[in-house]
């Protein structure tokens, strides 16, 4: 009878593969959320754009590869910097007019963007994506006895703690995060104190977007290097911030990793749901707990 | 100025007034609805559209006298919005065909909506055999491809070959669906075992999950009932799962030209899949590929070039009839043999399925491949009786018997 629910429970190794699987996407989830909570969390701007920088990485380090014969490694370190100068450019051009006005605006401008950059890329490129190999340093992968675990898997998982703990402790526990923080609650009185708040918002909407397009250039080898890589997973993403708070860093992790787990879990009980499983809990916490698990209420 | 207008709209709206001429509207309105701009836009998308403006060129841009026009539009793969648009497009712009629409789900509402105002729907991008089965219309052909051809194509030629059980990871919609059902009674009937089955939603990302179920159901085959870039995916993490390594084979049961692009034959060498059309089998095929790859710089899929062939077919039916009214049309162009650089002696059913050969690929090595898009090699033609024989009698009511 309870067929639909898949109830038959999978061994513990099984459970603990799927855990580790869905770890694996939390970790996608982190650093593209955590990007996200920054940008809002310093700047009261919602970055719609952040799926389309993510792609923009993706497709830096396909063009690296392909153009320049560069590799993996060093797409990681290039891919985030050329994305971000462009992040940069995008945040003197166009963003820094609407600081004043509603977050509506700023939703619109890089939903707009999003829109275009998106298209101009599937016109060029068509929607069926680009091969990007793993680099043969992390291919092949171990048995752990419960599974086999792709070493680039647990690549992605290691790496993407490592950069969330480095970017919650830069944010809050080293005094460039504390001027951070005091320049969005009081940008006129940190201004008075001679500290150059204008550069250091465009600074920060240049590493949250660094950090997405860093998130695209792991993402390559194992999801498609495709235009339409951005907005499949920007909507989650944004479900993900919501959940852990708004502007949350810590919260923006947590709910990271911990929301892949419970994707994870949904696919091995009833896989219909894995899509929406997430957007079910953002309902429940929006209800409950408006400004999210970790948020502050304004 | 005011006056002018007027009479202009009032003289535009004297020429919409539905002629007596059997041909409606004084023109043959033609609109190519598929996916623009998400995971089927390459299969399907604007070169579908291309496809049908090339078909319409070649019959000389009129018929009868009256001017063809084509329009087109984006389905988002969403059934409320296809059949939105086919209303409208029915209703108040005067199409009188819809052509293509990939997304079984979206077909099926499409047909709905074809069917009730008896206007006629070529189906070349959608799979699902229930379109002529179950949801069977009188002014619809489901031209290129179905469920049943892909699982007596591949699914039989993988059993015979010894792939006797079977896990399916199966997009879960109408086309995944029909395609994992029509596959499973293949298998079954040769002998097979399904072992398990994983229901992912369309336009997935990550299958590591559904590729670990798989994995331990210890399956000789997984069988991908998905397609466009769920496919892409699931054999791309497949082969970071080891999954290959490990003993199992994967099953495409739905992959086209433009998935194989995308994996690169280092991945995808060796997977074996059924296709209605390959640019590169012979003379005719190479001829017009090579027009279609002037305009959109990629070779056509199978899907584009029965675009092609559906609206020829179509208009010829219409030139012979003299009409453009649905059920005439049809049965007009269920009464003439297919022939075109992609169908020989092809035959329309009853139920509106084409009958034509398929055939079976194999992706080839690398080492193998001779330049970009050079990427099949033809194992074995399966001839349109064997392919898209029925497992059972017809649950299309237009059916006698």
């Amino acid at each position: 009878m309870f067929d639909w629910l898949h109830l038959t429970i999978p061994p513990a190794p099984a459970m603990f593969a799927q855990l580790l699987v869905g770890l694996i996407n939390g970790a996608f989830y982190a650093m593209l959320s955590l990007g996200l909570a920054v940008i809002f969390g310093l700047l009261n701007i919602i970055n719609f754009t952040h799926g389309a920088q993510y792609m923009l990485g993706a497709f830096c380090a396909w063009f690296l590869l392909n153009t320049l014969g560069l590799g993996y490694w060093s797409a990681l370190i290039l891919a985030p910097i050329v994305v971000g100068v462009v992040g940069i450019l995008i945040e003197r051009l166009l963003l820094r007019h609407i600081y004043g006005l509603d977050h509506l605006y700023g939703l619109l401008l890089t939903f707009g963007l999003a829109l275009i950059i998106e298209g101009v890329f599937r016109q060029q490129f068509g929607s069926s994506g680009q091969p990007y190999a793993i680099p043969p340093e992390l291919q092949g992968g171990r048995n752990l006895g419960f599974m086999f675990l792709p070493n680039y898997r647990a690549w992605v998982i290691v790496a993407s703690l490592v950069l969330c703990l480095t970017t919650w402790f830069t944010i809050e526990r080293t005094r460039l995060g504390a001027y951070l923080r005091a320049a969005t609650e009081n940008p006129v009185l940190v201004q008075a104190f001679g500290i150059n708040v204008p550069r250091m918002i465009t600074l920060t909407y240049g590493a949250g977007v660094a950090l997405a397009a860093l998130a695209g250039v792991m993402a390559a080898p194992i999801y498609q290097v495709s235009p339409l890589m951005g907005s499949n997973i920007i909507i989650t993403v944004f479900a993900v911030v919501v959940i852990g708070g708004m502007g949350s860093i810590l919260g923006a992790i947590v709910s990271g990793f911990a929301l892949g787990l419970v994707e994870g879990l949904t696919k091995v009980f009833y896989p219909e749901a894995s899509n929406t499983v997430i957007f079910v809990i953002m309902a429940l916490v929006l209800l409950v707990k408006p400004a999210g698990f970790f948020g502050r209420a304004s | 100025m005011k006056t002018a207008f007027a009479t202009a709209v009032v003289a535009f709206l004297a020429l919409t007034v539905p002629a007596s001429a059997e041909i409606s509207g004084d023109v043959v309105k033609i609109g190519v609805l598929n996916d623009m701009s998400s995971l089927y836009a390459d299969i399907s998308g604007p070169g579908s559209v291309e496809a049908a403006r090339m078909a319409i060129a070649d019959f000389g841009g009129a018929v009868n006298g009256k001017k063809i026009e084509l329009i087109s539009a984006d389905h988002q793969n969403k059934p409320d919005i296809g059949s939105a648009i086919a209303t409208q497009w029915f209703d108040n712009d005067g199409v009188d065909v819809v052509v293509d629409v990939p997304t079984s789900s979206v077909a099926l509402a499409v047909q709905e909506v074809a069917r009730n105002k008896g206007k006629v729907f070529l189906i070349s991008g959608a799979a699902a055999s229930d379109l002529t089965g179950k949801a069977c219309s009188p002014t619809s052909v489901h031209w290129t491809y179905d469920t049943v051809a892909l699982a007596n194509g591949t699914g039989s030629a993988v059993v015979k070959a010894g792939g006797d059980t079977w896990f399916f990871i199966t997009a879960d919609y109408a086309f995944g669906h029909a395609l994992e059902r029509d596959t499973a009674k293949v298998v079954e009937d040769n002998g097979g075992k399904i072992l398990g089955k994983v229901r992912a939603p369309l336009n997935t990302a990550d299958f590591s999950s559904f590729l670990l179920q798989a994995q331990s159901s210890k399956a000789k085959i997984i069988g991908l009932a998905n397609a466009g870039g769920d496919t892409i995916n699931s054999i791309k993490q497949a082969a970071e799962f080891g999954i290959v390594e490990g003993g199992q084979k994967l099953a495409g049961l739905l992959v086209f030209i433009t998935d194989v692009n995308s994996l690169g034959l280092q991945t995808a060498n060796g997977l074996q899949l059924t296709e209605a059309f390959y640019w590169d089998q012979n003379d005719e095929t190479r001829a017009w590929s090579k027009r279609f790859f002037e305009k959109m710089k990629r070779q056509p899929s199978m899907v584009q070039a029965g675009v092609y062939g559906s609206v020829m077919h179509y208009l010829a039916a219409i030139k012979a009839t003299g009409s453009d009214d649905g059920p005439t049309v049809v049965k007009q162009m269920k009464a003439t043999p297919v022939n075109d650089f992609m169908t020989k002696n092809g035959k329309i059913r009853d139920d509106g399925r084409l009958v034509r050969d398929m055939y079976l690929f194999e992706v080839k090595k690398p080492s193998e491949s001779k330049g970009p898009w050079d990427y099949y090699k033809q194992i074995a033609v399966i001839p349109g009786d064997e392919a898209f024989k029925l497992p059972g009698p017809s649950q299309c009511p237009l059916v006698k018997g």
